[in-house]
């Protein structure tokens, strides 16, 4: 495995298995009455976080701290970033502290990879812009493996299964990084959105599109909401939350022209009633709660093998 | 022009008063083959020919280099008055001179705005002092830049630094009416409408060119037809007033067969691409590095294709650099934080050779005629841009195409660091440099 991970296509068929065969063993500690392991003790995690994520900073607080990892919780929000420090400085500081890993959410497509230039230990992209969100790719192709294949899939990739992506491409680091990732394990991707929700080149990427949304439910294995952001619409990419909704939301009428199998996945925050209908996003379909659970797993997974950790105990036997 | 009158001090100073025999150049111009003397006395280029001799003159040995009549750009950001940590008037016409430029137009968003007469002559009194090489400021067409009320346009031409080319660049003159004004009035004196041409609507945000690499990256696209659509409709005013406009930084395939169209009719327009956008694309950007970032975007190969084309033959009347130096934090962070722009005067010739003339598309005497003919003409800048013949002024800049390509330093006369070409091996050394007959440069160096 390369170094850092900031992009899903940093990761070869070979890395994206062995991270979700780790994240299987590491899931059977959840089950554990001591969740916690010694393997990162001595090593420090910060997570540098310019844009508020709540969920993500504590998915991954969560993972380093069951690693035993130290952990530097550092926001952007009044601190000297908010007082016109460049990312280059809080790079360097960083640096100075020592700092093993570095976790880092940012508004602008590519902090992760600038960063990556200017510290020495390893970069964990947790969401750059409208670029990549590679560890939300792994979690949401992990649930999908336990889901779909059978004995959870340990070894096996994504191979045939079909999976519709639907909503806001064009400003997604969620669907950047699950087209790359899905695609390198060998799912199918489909793309369902309006055509001014793509990005204009699209057709190069390893998936195929459709702008109807109905006549790819019923060949759906899985099917993947975006959140819609509501000012997408003052600048003219749809017409009305409304008019959205009724094309590319999931209501349980939609749902009902899934296959029996079918799963609904959401990376969060969910806008009930716009992209998804509440009756759809709590029903058994859906594993947006468990893609939450399996956040932590699959976040300590990628650490631990970033961060080349002691051998864990056979949690397998 | 004034401008032509040259400096009071420094390497320009009017005449100088040393006289150059330049033995066994090549001269660029049409007709002239094999190599020949120039003697250079009193600002002039005296004698052309053959075994010239001089016992009073400095005898420079050009065997092997070709002589270039002095390279005019038409698009400087020199960021004198008001940035003056990115580059200063004497910095970059040090710059300029190393890149074998004897003129430069500067361009007018400077802090204050180039949009009186006082700014621009201060500019023009800059240059005068710092003397590397011309310098002719550029006025603003609307006040501040702002893009709502005609800057005093006539002001500024019959000022000391007699403005000839305006241009609101590093902005566009979208509203379509102020543009026609700009165009018409400009005609009482001559001038020439220099547009940044890109719609501001649907470059709302846009850091890179919209394609396959934006899509990729995450980086909000600019669409090529903000450019395409802003150079049609200019091109239309421009025939229905019958006014000169100039096109600036043409980046695009279509942008380049529209004004292709446009000249087809006769309309007087003209047009610039710069040298970066005959050599680099979109794809360098996917490391995310702020120092191929610029406006327009880096687009793709086809387009570099397709302005090369254009530039060979003729559509496209010449390389203008647009030079824009920023100090190192404007480009030391992410992406859609940097800013815009690349330096390009030490390294226009060099990448001209590379690909231009290296790729069979352009010979010397056309590298003469789109870097120093044509800019100066549409520049309306005498006593610059004439091929070199006796009785010419002496502005001339000896270059060797042989020098085997050397890897681009950052470290230049320029007080910035942001060329795009760091580290590319690029052929060719600007040797020398000449001002009214005195050098700016020699052996590759500031005299």
């Amino acid at each position: 495995m390369k170094r850092h991970l900031i992009s899903a296509a940093d990761l070869s068929r070979g890395d994206a298995l062995l991270i979700l065969d780790t994240a299987e063993e590491l899931a059977s500690l959840a089950d554990r009455p001591i969740k916690k392991l010694p393997t990162l003790r001595g090593r420090t995690v910060v997570n540098l976080f310019f844009e508020d994520s709540t969920r993500t900073r504590i998915s991954f607080e969560a993972a380093a701290k069951r690693l035993s990892a130290d952990v530097i919780n550092f926001s952007a929000k009044g601190s000297s970033v908010a007082k016109g420090e460049s990312l280059k400085d809080t790079a360097l500081t960083l640096e100075a502290m020592g700092a093993d890993a570095v976790v880092i959410r940012h508004s602008a497509s590519g902090a992760a990879h600038r960063l990556a230039g200017w510290v020495r230990g390893s970069v964990v992209n947790a969401g750059d812009g409208t670029h990549e969100h590679p560890t939300q790719a792994l979690l949401d192709a992990f649930t999908i493996r336990r889901r779909l294949r059978a004995t959870a899939g340990r070894g096996s990739g994504l191979d045939g299964i079909r999976v519709t992506i639907v909503g806001d491409v064009l400003h997604s680091r969620v669907a950047r990084s699950n087209v790359l990732l899905l695609s390198i394990l060998g799912a199918e991707v489909t793309l369902a959105a309006p055509p001014t929700l793509l990005p204009l080149a699209v057709d190069t990427w390893p998936c195929a599109v459709s702008y109807d949304l109905d006549t790819e439910l019923p060949k759906s294995d899985v099917v993947m909401m975006l959140r819609v952001q509501q000012e997408r619409m003052t600048a003219a990419y749809f017409p009305s939350v409304r008019e959205y909704s009724r094309r590319y939301g999931l209501d349980a009428a939609r749902m009902a022209r899934l296959p029996d199998h079918a799963i609904v996945m959401h990376p969060g925050p969910m806008n009930r009633g716009v992209e998804i209908a509440a009756e759809v996003a709590d029903s058994a379909r859906s594993m947006i709660v468990e893609q939450v659970a399996n956040g932590v797993t699959t976040r300590m997974a990628v650490l631990y093998l970033l961060l080349g950790g002691t051998e864990f105990p056979a949690v397998a036997s | 022009m004034t401008a032509g009158n040259g400096p009071t001090t420094g390497p320009g100073a009017a005449g100088g008063r040393t006289s150059w025999l330049i033995r066994g150049v090549e001269v660029a111009g049409p007709g002239q083959r094999g190599s020949t003397d120039l003697l250079l006395a009193g600002g002039t280029i005296t004698a052309i020919g053959s075994g010239l001799s001089d016992a009073g003159a400095q005898v420079l040995d050009a065997v092997g280099l070709i002589a270039l009549p002095g390279l005019v750009d038409l698009h400087t950001h020199l960021r004198e008055p008001g940035r003056e940590d990115a580059e200063t008037v004497e910095t970059g016409t040090r710059a300029a001179a190393l890149g074998g430029f004897t003129a430069v137009h500067a361009m007018a968003n400077t802090e204050p705005v180039a949009d009186t007469a006082g700014v621009v002559e201060q500019v023009w009194r800059l240059g005068r002092a710092a003397g590397y090489c011309d310098v002719q400021p550029v006025g603003a067409v609307t006040v501040g830049l702002a893009g709502t009320r005609l800057a005093e346009l006539g002001t500024m031409a019959d000022s000391a630094a007699r403005v000839r080319v305006f241009s609101d660049d590093g902005r566009c003159v979208a509203d379509p009416l102020l543009m026609r004004r700009a165009l018409e009035y400009v005609k009482a004196f001559d001038g020439v409408i220099a547009q940044h041409a890109q719609d501001p609507r649907l470059t709302e945000g846009a850091q890179l060119n919209e394609g396959e690499i934006s899509g990729r990256l995450g980086l909000a696209g600019w669409p090529a037809v903000a450019e395409e659509a802003i150079i049609a409709r200019d091109c239309l005013l421009a025939a229905h007033v019958g006014s000169a406009l100039h096109v600036c930084h043409v980046s695009t395939a279509g942008s380049a067969e529209i004004i292709r169209w446009a000249k087809s009719k006769g309309w007087p327009v003209t047009a610039e691409v710069t040298p970066h956008h005959l050599l680099l694309t979109d794809e360098l950007a996917v490391g995310y590095d702020p120092v191929f970032k610029v406006n327009p975007p880096l687009r793709t190969a086809s387009d570099v294709a397709e302005l090369r084309r254009a530039l060979a033959d003729g559509t496209i009347d010449c390389v203008a650099t647009d030079h824009a130096p920023h100090p190192v934090e404007a480009k030391e962070t992410e992406w859609s934080e940097a800013a815009f722009g690349m330096t390009g005067l030490e390294t226009a010739l060099r990448v001209v050779q590379h690909a231009m003339v290296n790729t069979g598309l352009l010979d010397w005497p056309g590298v003469a005629d789109r870097m120093s003919v044509r800019p100066a003409r549409i520049g309306r800048l005498t006593g610059h841009g004439a091929l070199l013949a006796a009785g010419g002024p002496a502005n001339l800049t000896l270059y060797d195409p042989a020098a085997p390509a050397e890897p681009v330093s950052t470290a230049g006369a320029s007080k910035s660091r942001n060329t795009p070409f760091a580290g590319m091996p690029l052929p060719g050394r600007v040797v020398a440099t000449f001002l009214r007959g005195t050098p700016s440069v020699l052996d590759g160096k500031l005299a």
